[in-house]
């Protein structure tokens, strides 16, 4: 079954995408994305150690020319700071794939959307594959379809939190707003809201703390692996309607 | 010679272009962005670059993220 993910003519083998934050150590990191399955790694733009040249680098752990890099400009509260580190890593990296935040807030970390909205256009027209970070909101969701993101990726509940999908039904009315892929980005906790998102009929699903912040991180990216490629299946296959009352499995026919 | 690299105040030897820069710090060009003065350096203008006396220099690379 070809039930591969194409954005922008790239195509991605795995449906559930991993972040590289947060880990004990590279190895650990490298461990956990093989466990995972996955072919996408978010990576995060930020000064060389010019003191201490010894330290390693994420990139020999985590081959480029195995994985697609996705880099993130986490922690931009501007417009002009995140077209700035867009521009940084399409230039450190080697493609024009970009994870774009622009935080409106410390405490939840949500996005300001009206910036995103805004370096979004700008940097679709520079020729960027634009993921926007995005509320679950799916009015945004379209706005940023039309200013040109390649997809989008609604927060399941705020970076970090392992709160789940909160607002399931809004993911459900963006799925049908846009006809962009869409990629449940911060929040999953646990295998379950991995397969929630998928089941719903979401196209992937980013996780990183979720995985990264687990006691074994290892065993935890093998059940999200298994857990969004269930979600996956269950969506395709088409659930059974809920209903409030019960149907019986048996016959009646035939009993005594 | 005097640049701020990376937001810090450095004495570096003297040197003419960011590439010279680069071996100076022991810095692989292919996995960095530079910026000097706000502005990015293409990679294939590394070697032609010219640095000048007090250029503020931001060398970028990826780390682990979400």
């Amino acid at each position: 079954m070809d039930d591969k993910l194409v954005i922008k003519g790239i195509g991605f083998q795995s449906r559930l995408w991993v972040g590289t934050g947060k880990y004990k150590d590279f190895t650990e990191t490298k461990n956990a994305i093989e466990a995972s399955g996955s072919d996408v790694v978010t990576v995060a733009v930020r000064r060389v150690n010019i003191i201490d040249r010894k330290s390693e680098n994420l990139l020999d752990y985590i081959d480029p020319n195995k994985y697609k890099i996705l880099p993130n400009t986490a922690g931009c509260y501007t417009v002009e700071d995140a077209l700035r580190y867009s521009r940084l890593a399409r230039e450190a990296g080697i493609s024009d794939l970009i994870k774009l935040e622009v935080i409106g807030d410390e405490k939840t970390l949500f996005p300001d959307t009206c910036g995103l909205l805004k370096a979004t256009e700008i940097l679709a027209k520079e020729g960027f594959i634009v993921l926007p970070y995005t509320n679950d909101d799916p009015v945004m969701a379209k706005r940023l379809e039309d200013a040109g993101a390649a997809a989008v990726m609604p927060l399941g509940a705020p970076i970090g939190s392992g709160l789940g999908l909160r607002n399931p039904y809004n993911i459900k009315i963006i799925l049908e707003t846009v006809k962009l892929p869409v990629i449940v980005d911060a929040g999953v906790g646990t295998a379950s809201d991995a397969a929630i998102a998928m089941e719903l009929g979401c196209d992937a699903v980013l996780i990183n703390t979720g995985i990264a912040g687990a006691k074994d991180p290892v065993s935890m990216a093998a059940a999200m692996k298994h857990a969004v490629f269930a979600g996956r299946l269950a969506y395709k296959a088409g659930r059974i309607p809920k209903k409030l009352y019960a149907t019986a499995s048996s016959p009646i026919e035939g009993m005594l | 010679m005097r640049l701020t690299i990376n937001g810090k105040l450095c004495n570096a030897k003297k040197v003419e272009t960011v590439t010279e820069l680069l071996n100076d710090l022991k810095i692989e060009p292919n996995r960095v962005a530079v910026e000097v003065n706000l502005s990015i350096v293409k990679k294939d203008a590394y070697s032609t670059f010219r640095l000048n006396e007090g250029d503020k220099v931001e060398i970028v690379n990826f780390v682990g993220g979400g």
